[in-house]
């Protein structure tokens, strides 16, 4: 049996080292334990409020139909979200509208159901009973079905304003001046074409057939541009403005992008150590691309918004001063690595030194250009 | 020969030209399209253009001594923009490398599990964070947690896609020979895969946090606190001095991050051959 001798300095190496990953993961314990309440966590987790953001989410996928009974003006009407735009015309109402001369009802699913005839609002709540509330002069009236002493839950009444949110899928308020119910659904109601639009709720088929035909709906244009431009301008989602904003977001990057790239180039040669051999130039270059990179794209905007005002090229000059520190960085590291014998070749044939540079070094640049732009272009974007 | 070689020059060169030709159309009608949809026109803007920073640097010389007690003054405000970046970088990057384990394959995960979790990083990825400090600040009210449980969020996602490429690049003789040895696999992890990591998953994650120092800047222009509800406020009433002492606190620290963990960097790489 041989003894082997393993020199003590290894363990003590073990030893430490086996400390610092423990020491670094208290350190970062600490240190969140520390942001913990500097951050108030405790009070923000306690104030927040989850349900709105639910609210927010589920305005993505669902809409609310609004059915407004106006007891000042007698108006009554159902609209998508309440807009005028997208109200139903009046022999189109939805089917869970009931509405005569004097009186309408309202099913809001779930059971639920609003009853209006002379400001005298029955509302009734499955396992409760009726609530009836009267809209006299000066506030309203609650009465509670009998046997009951309070209101069920997501219910509030005050002499100036009943409302009331029971259930995800509708909504009750009532107050002096009118009667409004909001019934929620899924989808996305009036995406191609509003109520007034003869194209609405036509199929694919359909809109297809009338699209082809020869017969004009609108004598002035053929009927694929009417149908376009019922889509295009539709009021409620506003298709066209949106995909000039989107167009615009993409011009903005691509101009800015290209002009950030064009002023970088001759100035990263400047920032190079193996182009500019003068440090006190270079510093000074180097600081500068600092200088517009460390300030952020926004706040570059705003200070351009000031001198030219809202639009698309405040966006630009923004994009392209930002990426010029940013493309500025690289270009210079990438001529930093660029390889010397090429540039020799070239000048051993007697180039002239802008020769030198088109033809010894730019070649060696441009894939690490085109990718770099490539790569803002799309964080642009 | 020699003919075709001419050809294929001159094609180069058409080529060539076509491109810069297409580029100067672009920049040029792009240029006039922008102008006109802009309120204020670009050479009016010209002359304004030094306006706003002639005006901040004039009043911020009028203060005289009292500027540089600005600097104390919005000292904390800093503090908590570095504390967001530096807590959100710690919480990103802590579950960016959960995520990243899932996401390699050859680290002995469920083959289901991959695809799953890459397209998950993704979609982490994909949302800008001033969107999801929206929502948050929404949900939460206004202050510096949704700005932080944002960036750690889009940090997660753009970690997470990095270090599971670091993952895929080790050596995987060391979890073999681990394997071999009968190591479970969470000692494969931390004994095989971990020391190999480290130093690239600490450069990343310092580049992360330069990064992140901007970002939780920019948030608090939407109200998420820290120094950039400071600045968005002084440049609304237009306080001029305050706005400068800002613009250069926020700008030396970045600078001062940067060059420091760009060093740090620079080191790890020399040290531990990593790759980044």
């Amino acid at each position: 049996m041989s003894t082997t001798v393993i020199d003590p300095r290894v363990f003590q190496q073990v030893q430490s080292q086996k400390w610092w990953p423990i020491g670094l993961l208290i350190t970062v314990l600490v240190y969140l334990t520390y942001a913990w309440g500097a951050f108030n966590m405790n009070d923000v987790l306690s104030g927040s409020r989850l349900e709105k953001g639910a609210l927010l989410l589920s305005d993505a996928v669902a809409y609310k139909v609004h059915v407004t009974e106006d007891l000042r003006r007698g108006d009554f009407a159902v609209a998508i979200e309440g807009e005028r735009t997208a109200t139903y015309p009046a022999d189109q109402t939805p089917n869970w509208v009931d509405r005569d001369a004097n009186q309408y009802r309202v099913d809001l699913a779930d059971g639920y159901q609003l009853r209006s005839a002379d400001r005298v609002i029955e509302y009734s709540v499955p396992d409760y009973g009726v609530i009836t509330i009267t809209v006299g002069e000066k506030e309203l009236e609650m009465t509670l079905p009998a046997g009951r002493a309070e209101l069920p839950q997501g219910m509030q009444f005050r002499p100036v304003k009943f409302d009331a949110r029971p259930v995800f899928g509708h909504r009750v308020q009532v107050s002096r001046s009118k009667i409004e119910s909001h019934r929620f659904f899924y989808g996305w109601e009036n995406f191609w074409f509003p109520f007034r639009s003869p194209f609405y709720g036509m199929s694919l088929g359909e809109l297809w057939s009338t699209a082809t035909e020869a017969k004009r709906i609108d004598a002035e244009r053929s009927n694929a541009a009417f149908i376009f431009d019922e889509f295009w301008n539709n009021p409620d989602w506003q298709h066209g403005i949106i995909a000039v904003a989107v167009l615009e977001t993409v011009m903005m990057a691509v101009l800015g992008t290209i002009t950030a790239a064009f002023i970088a180039l001759p100035l990263a040669f400047a920032a190079a150590r193996n182009f500019n051999p003068e440090a006190v130039s270079r510093f000074f270059v180097r600081r500068m691309f600092d200088f517009v990179r460390g300030i952020d794209m926004l706040i570059w905007s705003l200070i351009f918004i000031r001198a030219f005002g809202l639009g698309p090229l405040t966006g630009t000059l923004a994009i392209a001063v930002t990426d010029t520190g940013s493309f500025g960085k690289i270009f210079s590291e990438a001529m930093e690595n660029v390889d010397k014998k090429q540039i020799e070749g070239v000048e051993a044939t007697g180039a002239s030194r802008i020769q030198k540079y088109r033809f010894g070094v730019m070649p060696q640049l441009m894939p690490v250009f085109l990718s770099q732009f490539l790569y803002y272009m799309e964080i642009e974007l | 020969m020699y003919a075709s070689i001419v050809h294929l020059e001159n094609q180069r060169r058409l080529y060539t030209g076509l491109s810069l030709a297409l580029l100067a159309v672009i920049l040029v009608s792009g240029y006039t399209t922008a102008d006109s949809m802009n309120s204020g026109g670009f050479i009016q803007g010209l002359e304004k253009f030094f306006d706003y920073p002639s005006q901040i640097v004039r009043e911020s010389v009028a203060k005289g001594w009292e500027f540089w007690a600005l600097f104390p003054k919005y000292f904390p405000a800093l503090i908590e923009t570095l504390n967001i970046a530096l807590v959100s970088t710690l919480v990103g990057g802590l579950i960016a490398v959960f995520l990243s384990l899932g996401a390699t394959r050859n680290l002995d995960v469920p083959e289901r599990l991959v695809p799953v979790i890459r397209r998950t990083m993704d979609v982490m990825r994909a949302f800008p964070e001033l969107i999801i400090a929206l929502f948050l600040i929404f949900v939460l009210g206004a202050s510096a947690v949704p700005a932080m449980i944002a960036v750690a969020f889009h940090t997660a996602g753009a970690l997470g896609k990095l270090f599971s490429e670091v993952n895929e690049n080790i050596d995987v003789k060391q979890t073999e020979g681990l394997k071999a040895a009968g190591g479970s696999w969470l000692q494969r992890i931390r004994f095989g895969v971990l020391p190999q990591v480290l130093p690239n998953y600490t450069s990343y994650l310092l580049l992360r946090l330069e990064i992140n120092v901007r970002a939780s800047a920019i948030l608090g222009f939407v109200g998420a606190g820290g120094i950039g509800s400071e600045l968005s406020r002084s440049i609304g009433w237009g306080d001029g001095a305050v706005t400068a002492a800002l613009f250069l606190m926020l700008f030396f620290t970045i600078v001062l991050i940067d060059q420091g963990s760009a060093k740090i960097r620079e080191n790890l790489v020399k040290n531990q051959g990593g790759l980044a």
